[in-house]
Parts: C-alpha cells; sequence; structure tokens
C-alpha cells in the first residue's frame, strides 16, 4: 500500500462525521419501527412487573417451604425451586409472541390506515429495506428484548429469594445451584432463537396479510385457518391440518428440546434434531414466500 | 415576471426532460383514468397541472412517481418508476397532501430519519427553516396544527437536493398565510432553474404567477397544454361595452360570460388593437380560461366529473344518452 492510498483513508477515519457517509436505510428502518411501536419494550416489561408482584407475594413464607423442599430428592427439589423462574420466563416468551404477530399485523395495514405510507415512499427506501426492517423486529429485535427482560427479571428474583432467606439465617446457596443463570440464560438464547425461526412463517403470514387486507387484519389471518380446519373435522372426520396448526405453534419444543423427567439437568438441548427437521426448514422456506410476496405487494398499494 | 419566464424558458429549450412519457394510460376495471397521455417536461419548469376532481391528475403523479403502474412508456429522470421507485426518489421530492406525515413521530425523529436515509439531505437546512417557524424539535407530528405539518413536510423537501418536485395539493385545507408562504419559499428559497416542479391545485389563483407551464386535464386527457408565455399572448379577455357585442360574438370568442350585466368575452389569438376598441381588455385567469376549455364538452362539467369519479357506470349512461 503506497502513502497516496493511505492519506485519504486515515482522513476518513479520523473523520467522525455527524452524519453518515453513505445513508443507512435498513438500520434506520428497524429504529423507526421501535419509535413507532413502543409495545415491542414496554409490554414486555410490564408483564415482568407483574410476574415480579406475584412471586413477592408467592415468597410470603418462603423460608419453611424452602426447608421442606430441601428434604426431598434432588430433581423434585430443583423441579419446585426453578418452577417460579420458567415461569417467567414462559410468560415472557408468550407475551413476545403476541407482541410479534400483533406488531405484523399493523405494519403494512398502519401505514395506509393513516396515509403515511405515501411519506415513506416518498423517501429512497426500497420496499424490501423496508418488509426486511418490519421482520426484523419478530425475529431478531423481539427475542433480544425478552432475553434481557427474563434475564433481569429472573435476577430480581433470585436476588430477593437470596436476601429473604438470609434474613431468616438460612443459606441462599439452594437458589443459585438449582437455578443456575448463566446456563439458563444460555438455554434461553437458543430456546428463544429456535422460537424465532420456528415461527418465521406465522410472522411472515401476518406481515403478508397486513400489507394485503383492506381492514379487519386479525380475522383475515387467523379465519382462513380455522375454516379449514373445520372443513376438514366434518368432511372428512380428520384433523390433520389442525395437527398441523399445533405444530407450527408449539413443534420447537420437541425439536430443540429432549425433555427427560428423571435427570437433573432437564432439558437437553438437541440443535442435531432441531437443524435437521424438516418442520424448520419448510417453514422459513413458507416464510420467506411470505415475506417476497409481501414485498411485491407493498408497491401495489397505496393509502386505503 | 414575463421576462423573468421568458429568460428561463429560453434557457431551457435543449435543456434534457425531466419527464418524457408516450400513450400512459391507467384503468380501473372499467374507468379511464389516464387515456393516452403524452407528456414532455423540461428541467427548470413549474408545471401546474389543472382538472376537475377525478380528470386524472393524481394517478399521472402517482405514475410519475412510481406509486402506480401503468400501460405506455413513461420516464422520470431516465428511470422508470415503477420498477425503480427507491432509485428516483434520491431525486424526486413529493408532498402528496397534508396529512401523510406519521403522526406518531417526534419532529427531532423525523429529522433523523430522513437524515439517515436520504444521501441528498442536509439537514442543517432543514433546522435553519424550521428555525423560522414555532414547530418545537420535541413535538409530535400529532401535536402540530394543519399548517404546521405542511411547514414541516415543506422543510423537509426543501432540504433536499431533488432534480423533481412534485405538489399534489400542497396547500389543501391550508389558511391563506401559510398557502401564500408556502409558494413564496418554494420560489425564493428552493427553486432554481435545475429543478423541476409539478403541481397540482384548486387553488388556480394563486399559482398563476408561479407557473411557467399550464397544463389542463379532464377525463383522462390533456385538454390544453401551453406556457405562460403562451398562455399570455395567445388569451385575451374583453368586457364588452354592450354596443360592440355583435361585432365581438362575430370574432367566434371561446366563451362568454355575464358580469354585472355586461358580457366578459374570452379570446384565442384576437389582435388586442381589435379588441380594445370593443371594450376593456385584459389578461384571463386561469379559472376562466379553465372554465371557458372545459365548457364545451358538456353543460355541466361539474356534474358529470363528480359522476365519473365514483360511478364509472353512471358516465357510461350519461355518455351513452347523449350520444
Amino acid at each position: 500500500m503506497n502513502s497516496s492510498e493511505t492519506v485519504p483513508e486515515s482522513a476518513g477515519v479520523s473523520d467522525p462525521g455527524d452524519r453518515p457517509a453513505t445513508p443507512q436505510p435498513f438500520y434506520w428502518s428497524v429504529r423507526r419501527e421501535l419509535w413507532e411501536n413502543r409495545s415491542i419494550y414496554v409490554a414486555p416489561i410490564l408483564v415482568a412487573i407483574v410476574v415480579l408482584f406475584g412471586f413477592l407475594v408467592s415468597t410470603i413464607g418462603l423460608p419453611e417451604r424452602r426447608r421442606e423442599v430441601l428434604l426431598l430428592d434432588p430433581a423434585k427439589a430443583r423441579a419446585a425451586i426453578e418452577a417460579p423462574y420458567d415461569m417467567a420466563a414462559i410468560m415472557l416468551i408468550l407475551t413476545a409472541f403476541i407482541v410479534g404477530v400483533f406488531y405484523c399485523l399493523d405494519a403494512l395495514y398502519g401505514e395506509r390506515r393513516d396515509r403515511s405510507i405515501l411519506f415513506w415512499k416518498s423517501l429512497p427506501v426500497s420496499d424490501r429495506t423496508t418488509l426486511l426492517s418490519k421482520a426484523t423486529i419478530p425475529l431478531v429485535v423481539l427475542p433480544l428484548v425478552t432475553f434481557a427482560i427474563v434475564v433481569a427479571t429472573q435476577l430480581v428474583m433470585m436476588l430477593w429469594t437470596s436476601l429473604l432467606l438470609i434474613s431468616h439465617g438460612m443459606s441462599p446457596a439452594s437458589t443459585w445451584t438449582y437455578v443456575p443463570l448463566f446456563r439458563n440464560s444460555f438455554i434461553l438464547l437458543y430456546g428463544l432463537a429456535a422460537i424465532a425461526l420456528w415461527h418465521a412463517p406465522i410472522y411472515g403470514w401476518a406481515l403478508l396479510i397486513s400489507g394485503w387486507a383492506r381492514r379487519a387484519t386479525f380475522l383475515w389471518a387467523i379465519l382462513p385457518f380455522f375454516a379449514i380446519a373445520f372443513f376438514e373435522r366434518i368432511t372428512f372426520g380428520t384433523s390433520h391440518f389442525a395437527s398441523m396448526l399445533k405444530d407450527r405453534l408449539m413443534g420447537f419444543a420437541p425439536t430443540a428440546f429432549a425433555f427427560n423427567m428423571h435427570s437433573v439437568d432437564c432439558p437437553q438441548l438437541t440443535p442435531g434434531t432441531y437443524l435437521s427437521s424438516p418442520g424448520l426448514w419448510l417453514g422459513l422456506m413458507v416464510a420467506v414466500v411470505f415475506i417476497a410476496v409481501a414485498i411485491r405487494l407493498r408497491r401495489y398499494r397505496g393509502p386505503l | 415576471m414575463p421576462q423573468q419566464r421568458a429568460a428561463r424558458h429560453r434557457k431551457n429549450v435543449n435543456a434534457m426532460a425531466t419527464i418524457e412519457a408516450r400513450g400512459l394510460r391507467k384503468t380501473f376495471g372499467a374507468t379511464v383514468a389516464l387515456d393516452g397521455i403524452d407528456l414532455h417536461v423540461e428541467e427548470g419548469r413549474i408545471l401546474g397541472m389543472i382538472g376537475p376532481n377525478g380528470a386524472g391528475k393524481t394517478t399521472a403523479l402517482n405514475a410519475i412517481l412510481g406509486l402506480t403502474s401503468y400501460e405506455g412508456e413513461l420516464k422520470v429522470l431516465g428511470r422508470d418508476p415503477w420498477t425503480n421507485r427507491d432509485k428516483l426518489m434520491r431525486d424526486v421530492s413529493f408532498i402528496a397532501d397534508v396529512a401523510v406525515l406519521p403522526r406518531w413521530i417526534r419532529v427531532s425523529q423525523l429529522l433523523d430519519y430522513v437524515a439517515g436515509v436520504h444521501p441528498r439531505f442536509d439537514r442543517a437546512k432543514a433546522e435553519n427553516f424550521l428555525a423560522r417557524t414555532t414547530i418545537k424539535r420535541t413535538s409530535k407530528v400529532r401535536e402540530l396544527s394543519k399548517g404546521m405539518v405542511a411547514q414541516l413536510h415543506l422543510a423537509i423537501v426543501m432540504a433536499i437536493d431533488a432534480r423533481l418536485l412534485v405538489l399534489d395539493e400542497p396547500t389543501l385545507g391550508l389558511d391563506i398565510l401559510y398557502r401564500k408562504q408556502f409558494y413564496d419559499s418554494l420560489l425564493n428559497d428552493y427553486f432554481d432553474r435545475s429543478r423541476t416542479i409539478i403541481v397540482t391545485t384548486h387553488q388556480v389563483e394563486e399559482v398563476q404567477d408561479v407557473l411557467t407551464d399550464l397544463m389542463f386535464i379532464d377525463r383522462g386527457r390533456i385538454v390544453l397544454e401551453c406556457s405562460m408565455e403562451e398562455f399570455d399572448s395567445r388569451y385575451l379577455e374583453v368586457m364588452v361595452n354592450p354596443e360592440h357585442l355583435a361585432a365581438a360574438r362575430a370574432l367566434k370568442p371561446m366563451h362568454e360570460r355575464p358580469v354585472f350585466g355586461r358580457s366578459v368575452l374570452l379570446f384565442d389569438r384576437v389582435d388586442r388593437d381589435q379588441l380594445e376598441t370593443m371594450g376593456e381588455v385584459r389578461r384571463p385567469s386561469i379559472a376562466d380560461l379553465f372554465v371557458a376549455v372545459m365548457s364545451p364538452h358538456s353543460q355541466n362539467v361539474a356534474v358529470s366529473a363528480s359522476l365519473r369519479r365514483d360511478e364509472p357506470a353512471g358516465q357510461a349512461n350519461q355518455v351513452g344518452a347523449a350520444k
């Protein structure tokens, strides 16, 4: 590298600049979504507060119960001590799912309803960038937000429990050994990723309906599935479609984890099974198709 | 003003076309919104598109902006707007109407966002413009008055170094002060000969001295197209003295209307000196010419125009009945 090349390079580095030299439509579009949809983090925080309050009430009389629990065999003791932590995580994951679905259902509908689509389309941001930034919310942002809030909530729960036990002259060690926060966080992150990818076609479908429907996006999104399931049930007396839907909602659990009721270290992570399950890849392909159609649709769509 | 326009025109005779359309056509079901329009708009022009509701103005603008598909050929700044909207929008700005800014956004967020996505946005310029208004950086759009939202949108658009600006009823519903300010800012702080502006409006009187070119659209067709110099030299309006009325009518006026018991006749390409012997001669307003051009089509333009908008079947019947 000669000196004439290094000069402009170093000049570029030394100049921080208030304005980015190149536009970053994707980055700013994601930020824009967070400005508009504060429920992405407000809803999980509210649920976390409710969970913490419930936990606070439930810890009345905890030291006595903890003594009894510790007399059980380790697997049962672990299950009893860990239960509220798992419950908190499940509540927050469920919240994130609901927030994600409703976010997607409004993502392309809202901008048409309030006519702001005319403003967004007046800027050099492609429909693809717009759709990808919107899909990023349920697939990346919400899992990360959920992760942070779950870990914070569990930490508060553990600290509170420890204080309570110490104040009753007991050792808080039982909590910290049976609820390994670091390991749990890792399982949580893995689980959140597995759930997000497994649910990708659901979010894709919601985005598609959001870009297509002229009203009642929620009904358009769910009624066809009920109709098909109902039709199958009365016509053929079977429920393959319904079980397919159930698999799409819950199928991540049996593929991503191996639950062993007799093991102290449950659940086992089975990324191999998860990554080799056809349900995952089929779902991702369907999600890509839905999002591609939604990108195409947005070009044709104007204000309602 | 006319000299200025003439100079502008001369300078741009050989300039490249900002918009070039051949046989631009758009139908919605059985309704024909654009019926094969040819357009040629050069750089540095301010074109006013005037027409009744449902005439196809907005459809034409939407096609130019890549918001709607179309048949025929269309190139805006050399690009196909329908397939290249995002790239085109680096060089094109538009204000669709006063209420398209998202209501939930804060003024500061709006500036951040546009600065983040637009390569030609000069944030300092927008801030300067906003400093002359009472708009607070921390306000949300929903908290601003209609006039302030228009100022905000204009501040953003004027800070974008675009080559084409499209305004579709930009001042609809604004009070007179804001409307005046809007066009003043646009002419004094934004427009130069390297830019092109297309504007549609029903408030024709306020754009009459702003435009360099004029176009009337009706039922998806261009019914009149002229530069404003041509407008000034071709069309004359005479308030005819009663004794000269018969002689004046013999010169085949485009249109005649009574004003305070006297007749006002509008002429196309009739010698000014000759007209001055018959009464008071003046430059017609765009609105007068509009009425004159639209009237021969049908006795009640307004009725058929309003019918056409929502009821294509009704219009078809009406046309059929007239035949």
